[in-house]
């Protein structure tokens, strides 16, 4: 497993030891994982393994029970607000208040970044989603696929350096699903440190650098790229999961 | 600056939310305007008598409404799922709660405004002498400075709308109290000094739970 201390390389995201616990049930058992700049890794793993909780303690909306997390080499208990300057985070929640326009949503979001030059921007990022024609509509009208552009409009309006993607394409159709990859795959360009937890193996595989499969709060299994085809993950995962893909 | 810039923003977009969403408006018109009239036709015509319960009658009014009010502070963002996407802004926690509660400050002092103007027109009662008004800001601020408190930790909780009330009157209990024996001395025509205590105790209690709750908030949004 690739970990943090085992080289002098700098690390994106570096955790060590994260532990999350809600109650008695412990979430995250004491993950240890580096993150390099500009690699993107996949998580794999069943509902209830704990890659939601993970991203949301990298995005900061949570904060870990115990552990260390690095963004960028800062802390995010002693510099919360740089390290959210960090990042774009994109879930299966788009973050869009349903009664204002996508307009009014990014300029909302847009204040709360510092992003400079407002209103180019917001139309550079509309731009790159191709939801233009669509910029004053109120997002409560929008289809869920419109919806979940918008969320990555949204999240790459301040420039972010490390994307968080937690499962976004659900509840898409796979024709939204191919546009939303086309969308972060022609963004990204290496740009970008990626996170990136999905449900689906093929997905994963064709998006990944490095592939990790993580089962009740704990990584199981970490393979890059190019040590793994689709029959072999299709095997492991059936092996730590239960789950026949 | 960035703090304000940051707060202003958040102001702005709840409001924009609060006038687009006409329900929660209209529903809390429709309630202050259904007390009024039936506490007015509850307590007849008398004069003497309508002095005598109007702070009554006007604080519980108000206290109601700022509840169903207050309920609409966090509510709207954990049911767009918006609360994490804003939680996870380059802001502190602290901009959430000044923010939130300027929104819901402005939002109540609105509906103040309505209810006060039919209640000067079916009370006949002086309701908009500097006094009556010293004494409605100064108590909204302290309201929705706890009211914004509590608002984030019920949204937490399953039967949200329900907990809001039951942790939150409570506390608000005294400055409820003092507003109401602050306006039965205005309405009753006391001067300023006839006053001063009771907006005394407005004024410690908003200074004291503005700084409790600004500090606090961050824990309380957090976990």
């Amino acid at each position: 497993m690739e970990k943090p201390d085992s080289t002098s390389q700098v690390w994106a995201i570096e955790i060590k030891g994260l532990t999350k616990s809600f109650s008695n049930h412990l979430a995250l058992r004491g993950i240890d994982l580096g993150v390099r700049q500009g690699e993107a890794v996949v998580i794999l793993g069943p509902n209830g393994a704990g890659k939601t909780t993970l991203i949301k303690v990298l995005a900061t909306i949570m904060n870990p029970s115990a552990g260390r997390v690095l963004i960028d080499g800062l802390n995010p208990k002693n510099d919360a607000e740089e390290v959210r300057r960090r990042i774009g985070v994109v879930t299966h929640q788009t973050f869009l208040y349903s009664n204002l326009t996508a307009y009014e949503n990014l300029e909302f979001y847009s204040r709360m970044y510092d992003v400079p030059r407002r209103k180019e921007r917001i139309h550079e990022v509309t731009a790159i989603v191709g939801m233009t024609s669509r910029l004053h509509d109120r997002v409560g009208t929008l289809s869920r696929g419109m919806q979940q552009r918008l969320s990555v409009a949204r999240s790459l309006l301040h420039k972010p350096t490390i994307m968080l993607l937690d499962e976004p394409e659900t509840g898409l159709d796979q024709q939204a699903i191919s546009v939303l990859s086309e969308i972060l795959q022609a963004e990204d360009e290496g740009k970008h440190t990626i996170i990136h937890t999905t449900h689906s193996l093929e997905r994963g595989l064709e998006l990944c650098d490095r592939l990790l499969i993580l089962v009740r709060g704990e990584i199981v299994y970490e393979r890059s790229r190019q040590a793994l085809d689709l029959a072999d993950l299709k095997q492991v995962y059936q092996h730590y999961t239960g789950i026949e893909t | 600056m960035r703090f304000w810039h940051k707060v202003i923003a958040i102001t702005w977009k709840d409001a924009l939310s609060g006038m687009r969403t006409k329900e929660i408006i209209f529903s809390v018109l429709v309630f202050t305007l259904l007390v009024i009239v039936i506490f007015n036709f509850a307590f007849g015509t008398s004069q003497e008598m309508m002095e005598l319960v109007a702070p009554g009658i006007l604080w519980v009014t108000f206290a109601f409404a700022g509840v169903l009010s207050l309920n609409r502070s966090f509510i709207p963002e954990k049911e767009q799922d918006c609360l994490e996407g804003l939680m996870a802004c380059p802001a502190s926690r602290e901009v959430i709660y000044v923010g939130k509660m300027l929104g819901s400050l402005l939002f109540m002092l609105i509906i103040e405004v309505i209810a006060l103007l039919i209640f000067a027109f079916l009370f006949n009662l002086p309701v908009f002498s500097p006094q009556i008004i010293t004494i409605t800001v100064l108590t909204t601020i302290g309201f929705v400075a706890v009211g914004t408190l509590f608002s984030a930790l019920a949204v937490n909780t399953k039967a949200r709308e329900m907990v809001l009330p039951i942790l939150f009157l409570p506390i608000v209990a005294p400055i409820i109290i003092s507003a109401i024996k602050a306006s039965e001395l205005a309405l009753s025509g006391e001067p300023w000094s006839g006053l001063s205590s009771w907006l005394q105790i407005i004024g410690a209690f908003d200074v004291i739970f503005l700084i409790v709750s600004f500090l606090i908030f961050a824990f309380v949004i957090e976990e």
